[in-house]
């Protein structure tokens, strides 16, 4: 087998696994990232709300907000652990065919 | 480490928009001299692991949660240019349709996790790996450093760039208007979690993948060292 194929295998097998990274997370009831709290979080840690961040939060709506489907997020574990896998397989499809676009324009010249 | 969008300030977020810009169109120039088509595949799947390494939130338990960048395996595999263009797809992608880093802030996330990531971690790897033979365990040593260096000179920076948000901005009475927490919060908090749990992680995989190709591929990291 190519190596190639061996790595995409790689990252099929990655995409697979990516909801542990959600599962995890719940399990053992970790919170938001650092620096990355929605605006109610922020009101709780610092008894506020800052007006440039509250003006500035809700500046871009996500089509898939946090790799889970718009008027899911009181939905079950799995279904959650199955938006997290489509949000993999979507993100990554357009990522590469971005940098497979990028490639072929910067490399056209070349062998 | 994606600052989402209201921590940064305007100021801030047009400082690392404009400091990209040049690095971009170098990234795009150097690349266009450097890459053969034959490793726009290779690039492809750099893009697509550091996506996904992301997407694996590590818990500290009752705490928050962290992530890899996946990205100085990259710098290693097609030079610190290649790694910059792959990883910036990867977190204009996070940030405009899963709303993952902000808008704003792509320009400070590029920054940091694009650019700084990629640059640190490549120069790394080089000093420690350098005249050591491509099956030698000093490669599979010195990519690990180098991951975990890089993620958290990329944390630290993230950590700066948060702190100072509270100093630029604020209301007559004190209150911030962006980032509430200043340096004495930010940076020991993004960089403590990343010296003691998600540096780790961007090493062990780093590590692991160039073990592996050291067997699979030697040839690769072979290429990589002309880069």
């Amino acid at each position: 087998m190519k190596l190639i194929t061996k790595l995409w295998i790689g990252i099929a097998v990655l995409i697979v696994l990516s909801p542990l990274g959600l599962i995890l997370p719940e399990h053992f009831k970790s919170g938001s990232a650092w620096g990355e709290w929605s605006a109610d979080e922020i009101q709780k840690l610092v008894g506020y709300i800052p007006q440039g961040l509250e003006k500035l939060s809700s500046l871009w709506s996500a089509p898939i907000p946090d790799y889970a489907f718009k008027g899911w997020e009181e939905k079950s574990l799995p279904h959650l652990s199955f938006a997290y896998i489509m949000s993999a397989v979507i993100g990554i499809t357009i990522v590469v065919v971005v940098v497979l676009i990028i490639g072929k324009i910067l490399t056209k010249k070349g062998e | 480490m994606h600052i989402p969008d209201g921590y940064l300030g305007p100021a801030t977020c047009g400082v690392f928009y404009v400091a990209m810009l040049p690095i971009w169109t170098a990234a795009s120039r150097i690349v266009k001299k450097t890459l053969k088509a034959r490793q726009v595949p290779l690039l492809a799947i750099g893009a697509a692991f550091s996506f996904v390494i992301m997407m694996f939130n590590v818990p500290i338990p009752c705490g928050t949660t962290g992530h890899a960048v996946g990205g100085v395996l990259a710098a290693i595999l097609l030079g610190p240019w290649a790694a910059s263009i792959a990883i910036t797809v990867a977190l204009v992608i996070q940030a405009l349709l899963f709303g993952d880093g902000g808008i704003t802030a792509i320009g400070a996330n590029c920054f940091n996790m694009a650019f700084v990531l990629p640059f640190a971690g490549y120069y790394i790897y080089k000093a420690i790996s350098y005249n050591a033979p491509i099956d030698s365990n000093r490669r599979i040593i010195a990519a690990g450093i180098a991951g975990y260096i890089a993620l958290n000179i990329a944390a630290l920076l993230t950590g700066i760039e948060f702190g100072l948000q509270p100093l630029f901005h604020h209301t007559a009475n004190g209150q911030a208007l962006y980032c509430p927490y200043g340096l004495n919060v930010a940076v020991p908090a993004m960089l403590g979690e990343h010296l003691l749990i998600f540096g780790w992680v961007e090493a062990i995989v780093t590590a692991l993948v160039i073990k592996y190709l050291q067997k699979q591929s030697p040839e690769l990291l072979r290429e990589g060292e002309v880069v």
